[in-house]
């Protein structure tokens, strides 16, 4: 997991499946949940195995999820406001 | 010359790929399959994967009889295939609807498709047309914006590209001999038999089979066979998967079994390129969205464009060279739906079995006919 | 967000500012478009609310990052529309740049586009590499830079490449735990590597500084491991452990984050995408974009610039792009083909001299094969699609000629990330498995969009 440095930005509260977590202004939506202890943003399709940001730069599509209705925004590009909404990716069901 | 073979086949793509998977396990032709390098036309890996009747040969009912007979020899075709390779296509027979977007539109596709079944002569041809209530019976999501559709309990999928993949797949445990990166530069009429030029040598055979897509007319020409075709550009996409929507494909949107959908598509005469255009995509987004408003909301992953082989009449040309009967030409753009064929009874038609198909209608002399202006 | 303009430049890092700033120079009117929060790139990302509010970052970022500033403060004073929050998804060779922002989508047309999209790192497709826990090098020190997170727990870093060893000072200095660096760079790469010594001898600073991190941190009493190979990542939900190989024996570390690096390579996606040549460079293990001094590619109205021509570091990155903005600004008339001349000239000079320690760079720091060919059929290549290095040797060995049929038969490639963190390796599966030369084998067609979009996006782009 990650741990904040010293920060004096002002702390933003967003909402990650429905439960609040603090972040930082200025902070990515990755950042956020890293700092946070969440190490995952997708259910992989095919293996359901859980997948967490790679490269943190927008080339990997891993961290993949939906911001305040949005599907498909990448955390790590994407700054975080107060009272985001995020929803990781979950595998879909068979035949649901 | 590197090896003699019984049948050489140019064309890797779906068209090839069934006649040498059918000539090599049906017939135990020693057969060589020669394709091209990585980045190629290739039309079979731009497919929307539809094995569909309905539409299908209205003014050439030997089309319809023969798309027919295909769609039915599928659910075997695919189990054979799948037992030969492991690899499963991906097939279903649903049924299928072709969505009108105004009433004008429901109004010419239902006369297209009465005028289909009175040229099969009694044969049945099952179809209904949908106005909108009975549209929103299959699909509780459609939108507004749509008319009604034609539905066709015939209509059915596959995936293109494992279906292509399993040809190639069945091909080699056939024993078949495959050489890629291997363009024909030439092709060498023999008394008895063909030669042909590539960029890796030179190789013989007994028959020669021309399936190289829109390559076809140029190799065909050499054996003095008019094979006239041209490019129709299709552009799709395809979205993330999404749960369950809808039960049937159309010709516009369909769901895979991943959960995907596949959007469809643009028909254009726009020469060679294969890129996608603006106005291409956003037009059938646009149609997509009319026709399900939920698609809005969901994610493109890729787009793409791929290069439709199309004769002057749209339908398939299975032509002979008239000197040099050991040479054939296979072309066509509906390489799924006719996929079943090409893998049995086309291969029959090419090594003249006993019980080959009558393919006489697929000439390409129809088109030394002078029309009318 | 539609706008007309005689530039666009796609990305605002050390290349695409200077690219700017230089076109602006001469009179054009410039917009830039980068899909971070603020200019600066990777390089310098978030340098201008680091320096005003987190002294502790600079001092950790080092004199390097620092200097950053006045590029940035130049850039931003230099007249053109800046467009922050916004990706490229698709580039037409007409010179339509078709943008997504919160807002929607969008288009800029422009009769010149410079494409600086940077680099990225290497993907490294080691077994257990898609477990959580398991990031790149340069993901850790982006963090570090913004918003200032460290890898709490223990940590390991293994890879190759000058980066490790300045990255992984900065990690020490920030307090980070490593439990050991795993050196992969090889023997053998080393001494081939000497070749290109004498060269680099007029341009020595950077090889002086890279000693130096690489002897401090075998001072700082972290574990070092040099020559370790059959690296793994271990872990049933995350990352647990991490195994490797020294000197014929096999080690378990254990791991909460593993940081994984193997140089960087140019993002050629947006170039390819728009129809330019590329072309592989078997130094590096990658492709690059084909392009003359000046940046101009085979496309007649694209120019690249920075890493994301070839790959150079920050300080090259501006000169390249310097170079690109004045060639953009005598093809769009706003300078005469001397005046260009004259103005690239001495950045001309600078940037040949720097070419032998590029080479000295690649050759030495070159990947060992277990990162371009993973052994182990089990691991996975695509990490969007989930194929395995056994199911694109499979694919190759029916005799596919390359990742463009291995990707319909295998899906690899097929997921949103289109083919970037896997398309290097297919082609090196594919060159293995049927004995020919990687140069050889044709990249993965780029498919648009490069950026997620829905489809009511799409339906909205056209109207």
């Amino acid at each position: 997991m990650f741990r904040r440095l010293p920060s004096t930005a002002p702390r933003v509260e967003i909402f990650v499946d429905g439960r609040a977590i603090t972040a930082r202004s200025g902070d990515t939506v990755a950042a956020a949940l890293l700092a946070d202890g969440q190490n995952w943003t997708r259910e992989a399709a095919n293996a359901g195995t859980r997948r967490g940001p790679y490269c943190l730069i927008g080339h990997c599509h891993e961290c993949l999820v939906e911001i305040d209705g949005q599907p498909g925004q990448h955390a790590c590009l994407v700054t975080v406001r107060d009272g985001m909404r995020v929803v990781r990716t979950r595998r879909m069901e068979d035949g649901t | 010359m590197q090896a003699a073979f019984d049948v050489i086949v140019v064309g890797g793509g779906l068209v090839g790929a069934a006649i040498a998977y059918g000539l090599a396990r049906q017939h135990r032709a020693r057969t060589l399959l020669l394709d091209e390098g990585d980045i190629a036309l290739r039309a079979s890996r731009g497919n929307f994967g539809l094995v569909w009747v309905q539409g299908k040969g209205r003014g050439f009912p030997a089309y319809t009889r023969w798309t027919m007979a295909s769609a039915d020899a599928w659910p075997a075709f695919s189990e054979e295939i799948e037992d030969a390779t492991g690899i499963d296509a991906d097939y279903d027979r649903p049924g299928g609807v072709d969505l009108a977007f105004d009433a004008a539109e429901l109004h010419d596709l239902a006369t297209g498709m009465h005028d289909i079944r009175s040229g099969l002569n009694g044969r049945d041809y099952p179809f209904d047309v949908l106005d909108q209530r009975g549209l929103k019976n299959i699909f509780p999501h459609v939108g507004d914006g749509v008319a009604g559709g034609i539905h066709c309990p015939h209509d059915g999928v596959a995936n293109p590209l494992r279906l292509l993949q399993a040809l190639h797949a069945g091909f080699a445990r056939s024993g078949g001999t495959y050489v890629a990166r291997c363009p024909v530069a030439s092709v060498q009429p023999q008394p008895s038999g063909v030669r042909v030029r590539t960029g890796q040598g030179d190789y013989s055979g007994a028959t020669l089979v021309l399936a190289a897509g829109l390559g076809t007319t140029g190799l065909a020409a050499q054996a003095g066979m008019t094979v006239p075709l041209h490019p129709n550009r299709g552009q799709l996409m395809v979205t993330e998967p999404m749960p369950a929507m809808l039960g049937l494909p159309t010709v516009n949107v369909r769901q895979t079994r991943e959960g995907s959908f596949l959007i469809g598509y643009t028909s254009e005469d726009a020469g060679l390129p294969t890129e996608t255009t603006q106005a291409g995509l956003g037009a059938i987004a646009r149609r997509a969205v009319t026709a399900f408003p939920f698609l809005a909301g969901v994610r493109i992953v890729r787009t793409w464009a791929a290069l439709r082989i199309m004769s002057p009449d749209g339908f398939p040309i299975y032509a002979r060279a008239p000197d040099h009967p050991h040479i054939v030409a296979a072309a066509c753009h509906s390489g799924v739906t006719l996929a079943a064929m090409h893998a049995s009874r086309l291969p029959d038609w090419i090594v003249g079995a006993e019980d080959a198909p009558d393919l006489s209608a697929f000439s390409s002399e129809r088109f030394d006919v002078p029309t009318a202006a | 967000m539609n706008r007309t303009c005689s530039l666009a430049v796609i990305g605002a890092g050390p290349a695409g500012m200077a690219a700017a700033r230089a076109a602006r120079d001469a009179g054009a009117d410039v917009t830039v478009i980068d899909d971070n929060a603020a200019a600066g790139g990777q390089a310098y990302r978030d340098l201008q609310a680091n320096a005003a509010s987190r002294p502790g970052a600079m001092t950790v970022l080092g004199d390097d990052y620092g200097q950053g500033r006045a590029l940035l403060e130049r850039f931003q004073s230099c007249g053109a529309t800046i467009m922050t929050g916004a990706g490229v998804w698709s580039v037409e060779p007409g010179g339509t740049v078709h943008v997504v922002d919160h807002a929607g989508v969008g288009q800029v047309q422009a009769r010149r586009v410079i494409i600086a999209a940077g680099a990225m790192e290497r993907p490294v497709p080691i077994p257990g590499w898609t477990l959580p826990g398991v990031i790149t090098l340069g993901a850790a020190q982006t963090v570090l830079k913004s918003p200032g997170l460290v890898p709490d727990g223990r940590t390991v870093i293994a890879g190759c490449g000058p980066l490790l060893y300045l990255a992984a000072m900065q990690l020490l200095d920030a307090g980070a735990d490593i439990a050991a660096i795993l050196d992969t760079t090889r023997p053998g790469h080393r001494r081939a590597a000497l070749a290109h010594l004498p060269g680099t001898l007029l341009n020595a600073a950077p090889l002086r500084k890279g000693l130096k991190w690489r002897r401090a941190l075998k001072r700082s009493g972290v574990p070092f491991i040099p020559d370790a190979y059959g690296i793994r990542a271990h872990g049933t939900e995350a990352l647990e452990t991490v195994v490797y190989g020294t000197g014929g024996q096999h080690q378990t570390v254990a791991a909460d984050t593993l940081l994984l690096h193997a140089g960087i390579v140019p993002s050629h996606h947006l170039a390819a995408l728009a129809g330019c040549r590329l072309q592989w460079d078997g130094m590096q293990a990658a492709w690059h974009t084909v392009a003359d001094d000046w940046g101009a590619t085979t496309v007649d109205t694209i120019g690249v610039a920075g890493d994301c021509a070839a790959i150079g570091g920050a300080e090259l990155a501006v000169q390249s792009g310097r170079l690109a903005g004045l060639d953009a600004a005598y093809r769009l008339g706003f300078l005469d083909r001397a005046a260009r001349d004259r103005a690239g000239s001495s950045v001309l000079r600078m940037i040949r001299r720097q070419r032998p320690l590029r080479r000295f760079l690649d050759s030495y720091f070159r990947p060992p094969d277990e990162f371009l060919m993973p052994p182990d059929d089990d691991t996975i290549v695509c990490r969007c699609e989930d194929v395995t290095a056994g199911a694109v040797r499979q694919a190759a060995a029916l005799g596919a000629p390359g990742p463009n049929q291995t990707k319909a038969f295998t899906r690899a490639g097929m997921g949103p990330c289109q083919g970037r963190m896997c398309a290097a390796t297919v082609a090196h599966l594919i060159a293995e498995v049927q004995n020919r030369p990687v140069s050889g084998i044709d990249p993965l067609r780029a498919r648009p969009p490069l950026k997620p979009l829905t489809v009511g996006q799409m339906a909205a782009s056209a109207e």
